[in-house]
């Protein structure tokens, strides 16, 4: 609408588009295409079939890494979200305390952060600690990779909503945490629960850290994968691919539309 | 319409013309019956009573030394530019910021310990405020359901607070659905619906357009009227002021300048700032010279001498301004004729015509004396087919000792 040049239909920019889908998405569609193969070969074409969908789900090693990886995305992600949502609330709404900037600055330092250091410097702590690596350290690792990512996406919705509602509630009779139950939250639930999925498909993707905090028996999806396919790649590993990127569009696309709906809510005509 | 508004000042009891409308509201109840073990006010208390309230943000003092009584029932204007202090002020009694000096006393009890929630002053939000999530229902039942009201009485109330503010058929629309009137109306209704002893209004038709606004301002004005409630508002628009408050307090960098009902804040204002600031003025400056029979003469700077009528007799050669208003500077092409005290009945000036603005009901007129002071006129166009003057003209800039006024700096 702003652009409306840019809108117009041209040869130059239908190819223009689908070069860029091609080089963004081509890659994704062959190991789609590749996972339904009936060849035992990866990159030989031997019919269409279920094979290898099949073949995982009687691979116990692999079924084991896939629930170990959706509990840690779940329980991970929950941690990330009660935390992250508090220090979105305390960076946005606390009085200006002192060491703020350093509270924010060290609550972001993990975005930047290369996954190594991370991974390395908790695997340090869990051997100081004598703490026995599975689940659990997986998990914690997960929460603080993830954590800042929620703090993000929280924030930036907090800080667009007036501090006037707060008042006008507790001038209703609210006391502040009250105020804050009833005038704030509403309306930042829908970027809890996108960051909530942001923080679950980034825990159910990482590799580096997770492969510097599991034990053994404990490995998640992609480090068991990522094992699997330096053995040579196997079409079962297409399979699982296409099923986790399925996953993930789902929650991507759950997650978009829930905080469209929160943008939109009370403009559609229908009150709910 | 100014007179009839400064004389419901006379209602002055706090519970005088109580309306079924103002009995205490329940949520209230429990915050004033906590009070109870303490003497009871004097009769002649103002239901509130601002002493000496500072507030500080860091060195500034945003409200510098306020001291103001309100009585029950009055519609109060606080008036100043922006920066002024005066939304300050009204947070202070919404109870959103704590006064560092001085005391807040309502119903003859400090209020200062009491929590925003727990206060039976309910506020109406600059921008509203409403919340979005909810329907127009909800947010009117907001606070009647905090306070822990039966269902049956929250339905009553709100259909109550629908009809005051005339917005049948919209109560499940959410705010965004609305127009800037009507969410106007909405917050108005919201805070109206715990029926608070005071009701303060913050800039509360700033975002509506002029026509909205004036009907508005009757609207409010009349729904003060009805329900005899207290109403502090908050304003920067003079003409807002002056059209509703039964009295103005007058703010500037922090501190209450003049309280006075209208009329007297435009007709008598204690400074030349607030000359200045209500209303529009012309100013002679110079010094005070003779007095004699009521008739103080003031030398201006520019030589000429302005005959004041001033009970008062500042001691010779104080510096003065004399302030009068546009309105009552008439002109003439010759002097007017002068009945008795002669030369004295009338300031009268020469010159020439430099601006004549055409207003529609009136005509304002910018004089560029001989002296080589301005002068503006303003006078109204009382019949359809006017003999006005027009630019360059020699006239006669003519007005009575009665209408000005003497101002020390």
């Amino acid at each position: 609408m702003a652009a409306p040049r840019i809108n117009r239909i041209t040869p130059f920019n239908i190819t223009a588009l689908a070069l860029g889908l091609a080089f963004l998405y081509l890659p994704i569609v062959i190991l789609v295409i590749y996972s339904f193969n009936a060849s035992r070969l990866v990159t030989v074409w031997g019919g269409w079939s279920l094979r290898w969908y099949y073949e995982f789900f009687n691979d116990r090693a692999m079924l084991d890494a896939a629930w170990m990886s959706l509990r840690v995305g779940a329980v991970s992600a929950t941690i990330a979200t009660v935390l992250g949502t508090l220090a979105a609330i305390a960076l946005t709404r606390g009085e200006r305390f002192k060491g703020r900037m350093l509270f924010s600055g060290m609550l972001y330092a993990p975005l930047v952060m290369p996954e190594v250091i991370s991974g390395l410097s908790l695997l340090l702590l869990f051997v100081a600690l004598d703490a026995g690596r599975g689940f659990w350290t997986v998990t914690i690792a997960h929460t603080t990779l993830t954590m800042c990512f929620v703090t993000v996406v929280v924030q930036s919705r907090l800080g667009a909503i007036d501090r006037s509602l707060e008042e006008a509630a507790m001038d209703l009779g609210c006391n502040p945490v009250r105020a804050f139950l009833f005038a704030t939250l509403p309306l930042i639930v829908p970027s809890i629960v996108a960051g909530w999925m942001l923080a679950f498909t980034l825990s159910l993707d990482d590799v580096v850290i997770a492969s510097f905090t599991t034990g053994p028996g404990s490995a998640t999806l992609p480090i068991r994968i990522y094992s699997e396919v330096r053995l040579g790649v196997k079409p079962e590993i297409n399979a699982i691919c296409t099923m986790v990127i399925a996953l993930i569009a789902v929650v991507i696309t759950v997650a978009s539309f829930v905080s469209k709906l929160s943008r939109t809510q009370g403009e559609n005509a229908v009150p709910l | 319409m100014t007179e009839e508004q400064s004389s419901s000042e006379v209602s002055a009891e706090p519970d005088a013309p109580e309306s079924p409308a103002i009995e205490p509201a329940k949520p209230h109840a429990v915050a004033v019956a906590a009070a109870s073990s303490e003497p009871q006010p004097e009769p002649d208390m103002p239901l509130l009573r601002i002493e000496g309230v500072v507030k500080k943000f860091g060195n500034f003092r945003a409200v510098d030394g306020v001291s103001l009584d309100i009585r029950a029932g009055e519609f109060f204007a606080l008036l100043g530019p922006s920066g002024c202090g005066k939304t300050t002020l009204l947070r202070m009694l919404a109870g959103f910021e704590i006064p560092d000096e001085g005391r807040i006393l309502l119903n003859g009890r400090d209020i200062a310990p009491v929590l925003p929630h727990e206060r039976p002053v309910n506020m109406m939000f600059q921008n509203y405020a409403l919340f979005p999530h909810l329907s127009v229902r909800d947010n009117i039942a907001f606070g009647l359901k905090r306070a822990g009201m039966a269902r049956a009485d929250i339905n009553t109330r709100v259909a109550e607070m629908v009809a005051l503010v005339k917005l049948e058929g919209m109560e499940k629309r959410k705010p965004d659905q609305l127009s800037g009137g009507q969410r106007q109306r909405v917050a108005l209704a919201r805070s109206l619906a715990r029926r608070p002893q005071v009701l303060l209004l913050d800039e509360p038709l700033a975002a509506l357009d002029k026509k909205l606004r004036e009907s508005t301002q009757h609207e409010l004005m009349e729904l003060q009227n009805r329900l005899g409630m207290t109403f502090i508002v908050v304003t920067h628009d003079q003409d807002e002021a002056m059209t509703m408050a039964s009295r103005i307090g007058v703010m500037d960098a922090g501190r209450l300048e003049q309280v006075a009902t209208p009329r007297d804040l435009y007709e008598t204002p204690t400074s030349r700032w607030i000359a200045e600031f209500v209303g529009d003025v012309n100013l002679f400056e110079g010094q005070v010279g003779a007095s004699e029979g009521g008739r103080l003469a003031v030398s201006t700077r520019d030589g000429g001498t302005v005959y004041v009528a001033e009970p008062r007799t500042p001691p010779a050669r104080t510096a003065v301004s004399v302030a009068i208003r546009p309105e009552k500077v008439k002109l003439s092409r010759r002097a007017p004729v002068a009945e008795g005290s002669g030369g004295r009945a009338f300031n009268c000036l020469e010159g020439v015509i430099t601006e004549v603005s055409y207003l529609g009901g009136l005509t304002t007129y910018k004089v560029k004396l001989d002296s080589g002071a301005v002068v503006r006129s303003s006078m109204a166009n009382t019949t359809r087919i006017v003999d006005a003057y027009s630019v360059s003209q020699r006239v006669v800039v003519w007005f009575t000792p009665d209408d000005c006024l003497v101002l020390e700096q």
